[in-house]
């Protein structure tokens, strides 16, 4: 969706994080990434090496972990998995699932030096 | 866009060039560029130095990509609860009839106080309707930025007087897709989607609909013209969002808008409700 702004949320926190805990340099930077979060991850790579240019997490990798999707299936009031947003209910077919996760945009770890 | 707030390229409409803004910024550069009566967001790096190495190790963030979003939406949330003001955030592609139905909206709504934020990449041509309406209004410009944030909606606030048990609208700019990332603090985002756009709007951009407590199916009146099924629209928009409310209207001709400014009513009564019993 916004994969820039993604990268300059991720290079404060970095920045704070840096500050609070006093490292200099980042060397990998782990995301988990829901698979509803809408987060296209190519784009979210080209924004990366533009945005930390000149900051603590300059030349850091990014590793992206995938969280599955999750719905609540309104006809069988099981929570499932599921791998596209309008997939049908995998236990009982329903078609009418309440999202109830995968929408994770997060910040896990970072290895710094 | 700024790499320190992230707060893009915005300006609000009408910010004084001294105002100062005291917003939580750890960074010491002062960087929202003023430009005549326009506030804009600003621009400049962090400027943090990567020196020499030490030794490696592993620090546990687990925050959230847009934590400091949600903190500017939580303390604007916050005032809107002390205020008794039920905020709706508005979305919508570009060309739904988003402003023609405020318009007509703040005229149904007669003397209930409300205030609105126009959100737009350019001009304060909306602000400017509203305002035609004797509504108080302000232009959020985002510049390059494709939706509000929680903080230029914070800014917004300030030069807005919202008053107890009335409404903020906040008009979002035309966008399906980043809009429904942002949370601004609002009460509830309300979905408007013109009955010309397709039926299939709500199954291409289901993260915008599953978002949406209420969907306004709008310009309702153009339905018998253009061979669409508005209850195959409900049906995509219940198949992203089973929980989704759907009204249909017709800010030209009035139909249904009955309905809309009913469910406003309740939900603004419902809010003060809720404060009055905590």
């Amino acid at each position: 969706m916004h994969e820039m702004s993604l990268c300059e949320g991720i290079r404060q926190v970095i920045d704070e994080a840096a500050v609070a805990q006093g490292f200099k340099a980042v060397k990998t930077v782990r995301l988990e990434i829901g698979r509803f979060a809408g987060v296209e991850k190519p784009a979210l790579e080209f924004a990366w090496d533009v945005v930390m240019r000149g900051g603590v997490a300059q030349g850091a990798a990014l590793v992206m972990i995938d969280l599955p999707g999750r719905a609540m299936c309104t006809d069988c009031m099981k929570e499932v998995e599921i791998a596209e947003r309008l997939d049908p209910c995998p236990d009982c077919g329903g078609g009418r699932l309440l999202p109830m996760g995968g929408d994770e945009m997060k910040i896990k770890d970072l290895e710094v030096v | 866009m700024c790499t320190v707030c992230g707060c893009g390229d915005a300006k609000v409409e009408g910010h004084s060039h001294d105002h100062s803004h005291e917003h939580g910024h750890a960074h010491g550069q002062h960087h929202h560029h003023h430009h005549g009566d326009d506030l804009h967001f600003g621009h400049g790096p962090a400027g943090v130095e990567v020196p020499g190495m030490s030794q490696e190790r592993l620090v546990e963030i687990e925050t959230g990509i847009l934590a400091k979003n949600d903190r500017y939406a939580a303390a604007n949330r916050t005032r809107l609860a002390g205020l008794g003001t039920f905020a709706i955030n508005l979305v919508s592609s570009p060309g739904s009839g988003k402003t023609t139905l405020l318009c007509m909206t703040i005229e149904a709504l007669g003397d209930a106080p409300l205030a609105v934020i126009e959100g737009d990449q350019q001009t304060a041509n909306d602000a400017d309707r509203i305002r035609a309406t004797g509504a108080q209004a302000i232009q959020v410009n985002t510049g390059k930025g494709c939706h509000l944030d929680g903080h230029m909606v914070g800014h917004a606030m300030e030069h807005l007087e919202l008053a107890r048990n009335g409404y903020l609208f906040i008009e979002n700019v035309g966008n399906l897709v980043c809009p429904a990332g942002f949370d601004l603090g609002e009460d509830c985002k309300v979905a408007i989607l013109s009955v010309t756009e397709g039926e299939d709007k709500p199954l291409k951009y289901p993260d915008m609909f599953t978002a949406a407590r209420l969907a306004l199916l709008n310009k309702v009146d153009l339905a018998p013209h253009c061979d669409l099924d508005l209850d195959l629209y409900e049906e995509n928009l219940r198949r992203v969002n089973p929980a989704i409310e759907v009204i249909r209207v017709s800010a030209r001709t009035g139909e249904g808008m009955e309905n809309w400014l009913n469910w406003l009513q309740g939900a603004l009564a419902r809010k003060a409700c809720r404060a009055a019993a905590e």
